[in-house]
């Protein structure tokens, strides 16, 4: 425990991703990495998760009684994961409704380990401007390149940052897209960690198809990012929709890895921002007035 | 027609596609969920192929396991040219040989760095990027001779052969193990020649040439 761990209480005091239950086996004890301490954690069959600080009498590999641990730090499942956290955590978790319906596709489309902060991840996430040169032919492509004006707002009552109006040409916006469209977007930011993007379905123009990233950050500069989809699409086995979303983060990855500062930099001049950043200029300006610092570099005061 | 049982991000599935495309024939394909899902495991991959790794292709009934040698059977089978194998030339397949076994290599370090980095195996990274950067070393040094004699390519050739197709792919995806590859001019300037090959497709992670002039 040679590194400084985690001093920033905003952060300490989040709800963290830890694993996917789907890809965690019940009744054994399973680790990873959060905000730099070892944490172990476990699921039973029957929704219920624990979590607690990495020790020598719950090693890894090892049989669990779930429900009989002791001296644990708090748990959650929702939305598919395992979530814990290493402060004081509010009792929910931010709502994503959608996950309710019954007739969605719920999946991990996978948990991926990238070299890079979680806020530069996030505002990858929330950009629109890279996708004809990123995901070509897949999430956009020249020449419809531009980033029409959208709306931002930070949502005082909900705490979060809301996106409207996105709209975007995609030659191939889901695995049940049959050619381009033009693609509505609503994203939120309800955590200075996690995203949630909603975007019209090829299948059905009332709904949307929800997909969020989780980002657990390992340190500040290495996250454990999970996806998850909650999609309308009943002609593709899961395995066809989770390769979709891989193919497009795998894209993504060494644009992220190759991001310097590592850490975002929240001081306005520090980097400049054209009219399409301006809801990454929402979420700096969002981060700074929480006054977090883990995985950022702070504006000067 | 040729099935290749895939993974997207697989820099070895990845170097059939490649090959495939640079010959212009076409292939459909089985996704397999190597990750999360690890359906390379699943009793009706390891029918297919008992080692339980990708790639693995089946051309009308002939199933046939090992990316490398794959490569071999596509280039023998399928490139009219003859030049990608060129089976009358025993040096020259002497060569291919030499770096397929090379290519191997790579595998066998940066792609285990990259995958303890983005899917958490456990393997002993800082070994793995070592024998990468040990191996880099000496394809810069045979690449930078190449090019004092005016060759483009891996072996003693004025083409590309499946020697080239098959040491890309990891190569060009090493930063994903933190294994830069700032050190190695001759490397970067490969891989730009390789890009500007007719056919060449991109992968997750593989970005197209720049704009700068045809090789």
């Amino acid at each position: 425990m040679t590194q400084p761990k985690c001093q920033d209480p905003v952060i300490l005091n989040l709800w963290h991703p830890l694993a996917a239950v789907s890809e965690t086996p019940a009744g054994v004890v399973a680790e990873t990495v959060l905000l730099e301490e070892r944490i172990g954690y476990a699921v039973d069959g029957a929704g219920i998760g624990a979590a607690w600080r990495s020790r020598r009498d719950l090693p890894a590999g090892s049989s669990i009684d779930v429900a009989a641990v002791a001296d644990t730090l708090p748990a959650k499942i929702a939305y598919g994961y395992i979530w814990t956290s290493l402060g004081n955590p509010p009792d929910d978790l931010f709502p994503i409704p959608e996950y309710a319906e019954a007739d969605r596709r719920r999946l991990n489309a996978a948990t991926m380990g990238v070299n890079v902060s979680a806020p530069r991840a996030i505002e990858n996430f929330l950009d629109m401007g890279h996708f004809p040169y990123v995901h070509t032919d897949i999430l956009g492509a020249e020449p419809h390149t531009e980033v029409k004006e959208y709306d931002v707002e930070i949502s005082v009552d909900r705490d979060e940052i809301l996106a409207t109006r996105c709209r975007f040409f995609q030659p191939m916006a889901s695995t049940v897209s049959t050619g381009g469209a033009d693609v509505d977007y609503v994203y939120r930011v309800p955590h200075p960690y996690c995203s949630v993007l909603y975007k019209s379905s090829p299948v059905d123009e009332a709904r949307l198809d929800v997909i969020a990233i989780f980002l657990q950050p390992v340190d500040q500069e290495h996250v454990r990012a999970h996806m998850m989809l909650c999609v309308l699409d009943d002609e593709n086995e899961d395995k066809v929709i989770k390769r979709f979303q891989q193919t497009i983060f795998g894209q993504d990855k060494p644009i992220l890895e190759n991001q310097f500062p590592k850490r975002l930099p929240l001081d306005p001049r520090a980097e400049t921002p054209i009219r399409a950043d301006k809801s990454a200029i929402a979420y700096r300006r969002w981060l700074s007035q929480k006054g977090v610092t883990y995985g950022v570099i702070p504006a000067a005061s | 027609m040729i099935t290749l049982y895939d993974y997207e991000l697989s820099g070895n599935c990845y170097k059939l596609r490649l090959l495939m495309s640079m010959l212009g024939i076409e292939w459909k394909t089985v996704p397999v969920d190597f990750y999360p899902g690890r359906e390379h495991k699943s009793d009706w991959f390891l029918k297919l192929n008992p080692l339980g790794q990708l790639p693995v292709i089946d051309d009308d009934g002939f199933v046939l396991r090992d990316a490398q040698a794959i490569l071999v059977y596509l280039a023998s089978r399928y490139d009219p040219a003859g030049t990608w194998y060129p089976r009358e030339d025993p040096k020259l397949l002497g060569e291919i040989g030499q770096w397929l076994a090379f290519a191997d290599g790579i595998t066998g370090t940066a792609s285990a760095a990259r995958l303890h980095d983005g899917l958490f195996y456990d393997f002993d990274v800082e070994a793995a990027r070592a024998g990468a950067h040990r191996l880099f070393r000496i394809l810069d040094e045979h690449l930078w001779f190449g090019e004092q004699e005016g060759r483009d390519w891996i072996c003693a050739a004025n083409h590309p052969t499946i020697a080239d197709i098959a040491c890309f792919p990891y190569i060009m995806l090493s930063e994903e193990g933190g294994i830069p590859r700032q050190d190695y001019p001759a490397i970067r300037r490969w891989c730009d020649r390789l890009k500007r090959i007719k056919g060449f497709i991109v992968m997750s992670g593989v970005f197209p040439a720049g704009p700068a002039r045809a090789a």
